[in-house]
């Protein structure tokens, strides 16, 4: 029996674009480690020449060597104050991403998945991203007190734009080709979700948690300036009362490691997930 | 997949008064077509003559036409490219949208007729253009189609993968029978394979005739000159009774 085909309402033209780039991949036999050494290089070229600059006062008298930085630190986890310090402040980052990364995930992924509500939330959040969210901290503590709220309220918005940009991008730009051929083969909605959309999605979404976790940490400074008495951003207000740059120093070393780790992190999280790319590496 | 599930499936193909228009501009105009069980019918036509747009018609892929179409229940496509994801592996390809238990096991006996049993781990974006499309073939065949819808499957490959592809579609099409729509600008290719040729042209089927020649055919006969002539004829390709074609095809 002849079925009866209606015409279907015409939907606007989906943007193509491919998903991965294609090219070749130098391999050279390099000795083992000597990438990593490589890797280290860097760093320890800048350390050297910071401590070069500080004993030899090409940095002035107010910089700390790293030696100093180092005996200062020692000191600080000795204390115990350190540690103190630094678990409230992962609290505070930790609160705050668990809120607003599924948040930020969940508003890309309504608008990607659905087109109605992107037209309807794209542009609230759109102009509230223009809006620099640092901006917003006097005002969340008159709203919020000056307690945590104010502060993981805080940290919760900033990563929230990054990723919701990055999920809606990912999604639109999976190979609307792929998309066909799955549904020619019996995939339904859920179905095309899981296994085409997501994971072609996802070396953008990663590139969103990257940028939501720096943001992450930036607004955890900016939280931590004001009206608390804990923190390593407290830490830092305190030792600039009494002029002890060493202590700075060390909070600033610690802001530059915790934001290293947690690239680390997504990066690994990238080996693991997108182990079928064959993407430019670099020569 | 059928048009619409609701719907009792139909065995062959049957077109009736397909129409189909993008932007005010038709595509095809009442096409009828009919392909019986088991049959395999080539779809041949320039480049902008709508034969891939009646493939997705036929394939459910397409549902802006208008007409009557009737399917059987099971359909698979194989597209020029082949559309792969890349974030699987060739097996996790192969079933799918399939449900049930044994699904490695039934990929991998997919993946042994198109001779790739060894590649079933691999990640699509290792293998060769030749490789890849007969993963697409297996995801094809997996599905146990009534139905097989190639649309140009063969147009990416170099000559002489083409040729191999081509024999593997013959001899998969003589074991499982389904019906095959084969979309082409090859007129070779149309030839080597089909039992019957429609040629599409301005929207409506121009010409349409069995090929007749027993399988497995060589280009070498004198009817298959007879015909390969009269098809670029109609494909508005002027040759001259005596010339010698040496390349793969007719674009």
């Amino acid at each position: 029996m002849p079925a009866v085909l209606s015409p279907a309402p015409t939907r606007p033209p989906v943007s193509v674009v491919p998903v991965r780039t294609l090219a070749l991949r130098r391999t050279r036999l390099l000795l083992p480690g000597v990438r990593q050494l490589r890797r280290v290089s860097g760093l320890a070229a800048a350390v050297l020449l910071w401590w070069l600059g500080a004993v030899q006062g090409w940095l002035g008298s107010t910089t700390p060597s790293p030696a100093a930085v180092w005996r200062a630190g020692v000191e600080l986890v000795g204390s115990g104050e350190y540690g103190h310090h630094l678990l409230v402040s992962l609290e505070r980052v930790g609160r705050g991403l668990l809120i607003g990364i599924p948040l930020g995930v969940a508003l890309g992924l309504a608008a990607g998945l659905t087109r109605a509500v992107e037209d309807v939330i794209d542009a609230p959040v759109q102009a509230f991203r223009m809006l620099p969210h640092l901006a917003l901290a006097p005002v969340f503590i008159i709203w919020f007190g000056i307690g945590e709220t104010s502060k993981t309220m805080l940290i919760l918005i900033g990563p929230v734009f990054p990723l919701y940009i990055n999920v809606l991008h990912g999604i639109r730009g999976v190979d609307n080709r792929l998309v066909e051929a799955a549904r020619s083969c019996g995939l339904g909605r859920w179905g095309l979700t899981r296994r085409v959309i997501l994971p072609g999605a996802l070396p953008q979404i990663l590139v969103g948690l990257r940028q939501a976790l720096g943001v992450g940490w930036l607004t955890l400074v900016v939280a931590e300036q004001t009206a608390t008495t804990s923190g390593i951003g407290y830490l830092m207000t305190d030792a600039r009362e009494f002029l002890r740059t060493d202590v700075m120093f060390v909070v600033l070393v610690t802001y530059a490691v915790l934001g290293v780790l947690s690239d680390l992190l997504v990066r690994l999280m990238e080996r693991r997930a997108l182990a079928w790319r064959r993407g430019f590496a670099g020569v | 997949m059928s048009v619409s599930p609701s719907l009792p499936a139909y065995p062959g193909v049957r077109v009736r008064g397909v129409t189909r228009a993008f932007d005010g501009r038709v595509v095809l105009d009442r096409v009828d077509l009919d392909i019986a069980p088991g049959e395999f019918v080539a779809l041949l036509g320039p480049s902008g003559s709508g034969k891939s747009t009646l493939l997705r018609i036929v394939g459910g892929i397409d549902t802006g036409a208008e007409g009557e179409i009737g399917v059987p229940g099971k359909v698979a496509v194989v597209f020029q490219e082949h559309r792969l994801l890349p974030w699987e592996r060739v097996w996790r390809n192969v079933t799918l949208g399939l449900d049930g238990g044994r699904l490695r096991e039934r990929a991998v006996a997919a993946l042994g007729e198109v001779g790739l049993t060894a590649r079933a781990d691999a990640w699509p974006g290792t293998l060769s253009g030749g490789e890849a499309q007969r993963v697409a073939l297996a995801r094809a065949l997996v599905r146990t189609p009534e139905l097989l819808l190639l649309d140009e499957p063969f147009a990416a490959l170099d000559a002489l993968t083409r040729l191999k592809a081509q024999r593997l579609v013959e001899g998969l099409w003589a074991e499982h029978r389904p019906s095959v729509l084969l979309v082409t600008h090859d007129v070779d290719e149309a030839l080597l394979l089909a039992d019957r040729v429609v040629l599409l042209g301005d929207g409506v089927v121009a010409e349409e005739f069995a090929v007749g020649m027993d399988r497995p055919r060589s280009v070498e006969v004198p009817r298959f000159a007879q015909l390969r002539r009269r098809l670029l004829g109609g494909l508005g390709v002027d040759t001259g009774p005596d010339q010698i074609r040496t390349g793969k095809g007719s674009e």
